[in-house]
């Protein structure tokens, strides 16, 4: 109603600015949708729009309250430092991560969730900017349920993943850090897909993200098997988080391990990896997973007994 | 690294791109195509700024398709490479623009003649007979001066792209083991195994 006097009461630039982007709200669809379905037909209007900051360049503004590599001291610390883990293998799909939240060299929770529930089909993982990470898988979670019930028929894990990477490069360069796998089972069967915040989006059969990444590689690439059994598939998950969480400064505390079949996830259970290091996962004293507790009584020298006694 | 070549010969043009992703220094995947079949005599492969490559490569794609659903033939070559060149040169200015390098190759099935394009992410084009993206382009561009024959055969060809391969694998410090190679020629696109 007052539409028109609120057009014409101020010229300050803030205002200026809401006008735009209130125009571009109204406007139909990007020129990049243009000959595209996108999926959708003629149901989607192209690709979702956020509000932003109302300063000149949004993602300037960002960046000088939260990189605190520039800044040690700026007020908002974004979570980094994590481990993610998932493998496809003929049981399904493994999903593992750990639980620690760092900002800056402080750990600010051991008992983070770093996997999400999108729905009874569908897992994502959690690396980056955990609230970037909740947010949008959440927001994922909405738009695979409404293409449910559009279609009649649950969201391939391919369109799902695409989804995803296809807003989160809507916002390149404005800020964004997701480094996430997409996990489930659709009519395909098994499927990963690994989408990260430059848009990046891979499918493939086994991906591990996050400051520890490297360490879960090792043991993962190494004792990887299609044919493995899904005991065996579940060890090596957590036997990968433990690596990691062990090297890793920015990984630990615990591990989440899910288990994804036909018919969808199953969490399988959440380990200390500190009681993996000595007991293992079925809490057996000397069972550990650790270096010290694995080697136990063997050594390199030529005769320990000697030397020993020596 | 990302490693691309292209050359000439008679009457074809060979693509040839690595197949590692990777991410900072982990490979995430090593037998990604890079190479975009755009239409029945067109190859295009692409590098650069991680999702830009891909997203700008299905847009090409795509609207590539679409000239040719409504026009009932396809661009020639020098057509759509123009295209594509004028595509990146708007993008350029745009806030946010596509950082793809590419390497457009087809077979003008109007002249029966191969073309090769050689585009980077400023709009910048030429016509070439043989050319890389990357850092393979600062070992295999002076070799492909001393060994490159318009007049080849696709056999030589071939091994014109492997001693280009072989030299990238003995001297760049971090080298890709595999590579995609596509040919086109007058009986369209295929994949070839060296």
């Amino acid at each position: 109603m007052n539409t028109l006097a609120e057009q014409f009461s101020t010229t300050s630039a803030l205002s200026k600015l809401k006008k735009t982007q209130a125009l571009l709200e109204d406007e139909e669809m990007s020129d990049a949708m243009w000959g595209s379905q996108a999926g959708f037909g003629n149901v989607a209007q192209g690709s979702p729009s956020f509000a932003v900051p109302a300063v000149p360049d949004p993602s300037a503004f960002l960046r000088l309250h939260t990189d605190d590599r520039a800044d040690p001291n700026c007020k908002i610390k974004i979570q980094h430092g994590t481990t993610t883990l998932a493998f496809r293998y003929q049981g399904g799909v493994i999903v593992a991560v750990d639980s620690r939240a760092t900002a800056g060299s402080y750990v600010a929770s051991g008992t983070v969730k770093k996997v999400i529930e999108i729905n009874p089909y569908l897992l994502g993982t959690m690396a980056g900017g955990a609230a970037d990470c909740q947010y949008w898988e959440t927001y994922l979670g909405m738009h695979c349920r409404l293409h449910e019930l559009r279609n009649r028929e649950r969201i391939s894990v391919s369109a799902a993943s695409k989804y995803l990477s296809n807003l989160v490069y809507s916002y390149k360069g404005m800020g964004l850090s997701m480094g996430t796998m997409i996990c489930g089972w659709d009519k395909t069967g098994p499927a990963i897909f690994y989408v990260d915040s430059d848009g990046t989006r891979l499918k493939g059969d086994l991906f591990s993200v996050g400051s520890g990444s490297t360490f879960a590689y090792g043991v993962l690439d190494q004792g990887y098997h299609w044919d493995m059994t899904d005991e065996d598939a579940q060890e090596l998950g957590r036997r990968s988080i433990y690596a990691a969480g062990h090297r890793d400064a920015f990984s630990g505390n615990t591990c989440n391990l899910y288990h994804v079949k036909e018919d969808g996830w199953r969490f399988i259970g959440n380990y200390d990896l500190s009681k993996l290091h000595y007991d293992g996962p079925n809490n057996v004293p000397g069972a550990g997973y650790g270096y010290d507790i694995r080697i136990a009584g063997r050594a390199s020298a030529l005769q320990p007994a000697v030397a020993a006694a020596a | 690294m990302e490693v691309s070549f292209a050359l000439t010969g008679k009457d074809y043009v060979i693509v040839a791109a690595d197949t590692t992703a990777a991410r900072s220094i982990v490979k995430m995947k090593t037998d990604q195509d890079k190479i975009k079949i755009l239409s029945p005599h067109l190859l295009m492969a692409y590098s650069g700024e991680p999702g830009d490559t891909l997203q700008f490569a299905e847009y090409v794609e795509r609207n590539i398709r679409l000239y040719q659903i409504r026009n009932l033939y396809a661009l020639s070559p020098s057509a759509a490479a123009s295209w594509i060149r004028r595509s990146l040169a708007e993008s350029l200015r745009s806030r946010n623009s596509y950082a793809v390098n590419l390497l457009v190759g087809g077979f003008d099935t109007t002249t029966q003649e191969p073309h090769l394009y050689w585009i980077d992410y400023l709009g910048t084009m030429t016509e070439i007979p043989f050319g890389a993206h990357g850092y393979g382009s600062y070992f295999a561009l002076s070799l492909l001066d001393r060994y490159h024959d318009p007049d080849a055969s696709l056999e030589e060809g071939l091994a014109t792209l492997k001693r280009c391969i072989d030299e990238v694998s003995k001297r760049l410090v971090v080298s890709p083991d595999r590579y995609k190679v596509k040919v086109v020629d007058k009986d369209g696109v295929r994949e070839v195994e060296l």
